[in-house]
């Protein structure tokens, strides 16, 4: 980390601050300036010109993003092999770590000796989930990940919190 | 009759005008903060999917306030605790009946002076209206029968005494120069020309008297940076056992005291509806040019330089709100006691040594 070199200005009022008058028309003249330069920004954009610096920092949400960092946490999914199967072994090292207890897992026994064990179910309570990520640390597998970039993770009930694997699996 | 009708038509003009103003202030406070604060603001209230830069917001938060439910507590003193919000318009809006929006209109051979009301006073009209808006916040207070509430009010009444006598006193100054309490007269008076340029406007031979009442008048307001009496976004104040149009009510007042602090600001200041160099029959400029004009569209000019004006201090107030944090208690009565109110009675002095020696 950077670290910026902070100079205090000494705690003592100059006789100019006293005044107080001058430091008012400063203030003012800082959000005057703002609201001038905005609002020119948003009628020029509005007249259909394009430029470089927009009028708010903001960005309307439903319709407009943020690009989001690929290391953000988002919802989990599990990941397939070639064949269509969950990659998960149902090893249980994700239902170990879990700081919130919230992945159930019923493992089911495979034929295929090399895998042996795959999971019946996989439920992840995202109700319960703090997102620390720890599952997606702890798989030998690299059967789940947090990478699906979906946030808006909000239902009706408590029930619908709770993913399925069919859910976790499609993505 | 025809004196009544006269009247009424003046009352609607008036009220229509301010009411208006005043709803469309509490949308511009919304988009002028966000502008500020480089943001969009409030959007998304659409009719058919226009959107009009959220200017639906104002009608969508009347539905709001009106359909919300009214909860009285148990606690409250019923019957002040309801007119309480009412007081407070009421005597909000009546200031505006001495405000002169111009000089007298003259129709088919009547003479109407153009103000709901003319007195010789118009002024102390103005304080006691204010003076006694202040009541409404006080009674809600002690009717809501809440402790928050009651502790609101009486930070109101406190910071009534700071600046009201500061607010009167700054005033003198005008009133030793225009001679005149009558606000019209003062109007006219700043009509005049000083060395033949410059109008004699209020802010040219009252600066310092300007910067009193400005700063007094926001107290008035009751808005950020001397919200205390209010201080909604923590130590909560007067209105808060009032919920729906009551609320709306007290949020109102505030604008309308905005718009009414602004028409004094104009009337005062800045010479009312004067607009330079304009004489009742048209423009005639200092260095001879003369542009002569009928009476109705010098009436009209007039009115739109004051509304202009107006809409000018709304909007100064309005971006004060969103520069300054809120005074601390006792810097607020410092502010009054020890500096505004000496300040003021300097500036009655000196107006007074200036007036002497010119004679
Ligand atoms: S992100 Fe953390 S809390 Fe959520 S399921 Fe994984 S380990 Fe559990
Ligand atoms: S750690 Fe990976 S492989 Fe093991 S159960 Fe969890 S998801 Fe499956």
């Amino acid at each position: 980390m950077a670290y910026y070199n902070v100079s205090r200005p000494s705690e003592k009022l100059t006789w100019r601050e006293r005044i107080y008058l001058p430091e008012l028309f400063k203030g003012l003249r800082i959000t005057t300036r703002h609201f001038v330069v905005n609002l020119a920004l948003h009628a020029v954009r509005l007249l259909g010109i394009k430029t470089r610096r927009r009028g708010a920092v903001t960005f309307q949400y439903p319709e407009e993003r943020r690009p989001l960092s690929p290391r953000l946490r988002t919802r989990h999914r599990l990941t397939k092999r070639e064949d269509g199967m969950p990659r998960c072994v149902a090893c249980m090292m994700c239902e170990t770590v879990c700081p919130a207890d919230c992945i159930y897992i019923v493992a089911g026994e495979l034929p295929d000796p090399n895998v042996e064990k795959y999971p019946v179910r996989f439920d992840i309570d995202l109700g319960v989930c703090v997102f620390c990520g720890f599952c997606v640390e702890a798989c030998p597998e690299d059967a789940i990940r947090m990478d699906t970039g979906i946030l808006e993770i909000a239902s009706d009930s408590r029930e619908e919190m709770i993913y399925s694997i069919d859910r976790l699996l499609s993505g | 009759m025809a004196e009544a009708g006269i009247a009424l038509i003046k009352i609607a003009v008036v009220l229509g005008f301010v009411l208006n103003l005043a709803a469309l202030l509490t949308w511009a406070e919304r988009k002028q903060s966000a502008v500020i604060q480089d943001r969009i603001g409030a959007n998304r209230a659409s009719v058919f999917g226009l959107r009009l830069f959220g200017l639906f917001h104002i009608a969508a938060d009347a539905l709001k306030m009106l359909t919300k439910e009214d909860h009285v507590p148990q606690t409250a003193e019923k019957f002040i605790h309801g007119a309480a919000p009412f007081i407070s318009f009421f005597f909000a809006l009546m200031g505006f009946a001495v405000i002169p929006f111009g000089d007298v209109l003259r129709v088919g051979g009547r003479e109407i002076p153009l103000r709901i009301l003319d007195l010789n006073i118009g002024i102390l009209f103005i304080f006691a209206a204010i003076a006694l808006e202040i009541y409404g916040s006080v009674l809600a207070g002690w009717s809501s029968g809440s402790h928050y509430a009651t502790l609101g009010g009486m930070r109101g009444s406190v910071q009534m005494f700071s600046y009201e006598i500061a607010w009167g006193v700054s005033l003198l100054g005008i009133f030793m120069v225009y001679d005149s309490l009558d606000l019209n007269r003062v109007v006219l008076r700043q009509g005049d020309l000083l060395w033949g340029v410059l109008p004699k406007w209020g802010i040219v031979t009252q600066p310092l008297g300007f910067l009193l009442f400005l700063a007094a008048g926001m107290a008035i307001t009751k808005r950020v940076p001397f919200d205390l009496p209010e201080g909604e976004s923590e130590i909560i104040g007067y209105f808060v056992e009032y919920s729906g149009m009551k609320f709306g009510l007290f949020f109102l007042t505030d604008f309308v005291l905005t718009i009414l602090i602004s028409a004094l600001l104009a009337t005062l200041f800045f010479g009312g509806y004067q607009l330079p160099y304009l004489e009742p029959d048209g423009f005639r400029f200092p260095w001879g040019a003369t542009w002569s004009l009928d009476h109705y569209t010098v009436v009209f000019l007039q009115f739109v330089a004051l509304v202009l004006k107006i809409v000018f201090f709304c909007w100064l107030l309005l971006a004060v709100r969103w520069t300054y944090p809120r005074f601390r208690y006792d810097q607020l009565m410092d502010l009054g006691w020890k500096v505004l109110f000496p300040l003021a009675v300097a500036n009655v002095i000196l107006t007074g040594l200036v007036l002497t020696l010119i004679e």
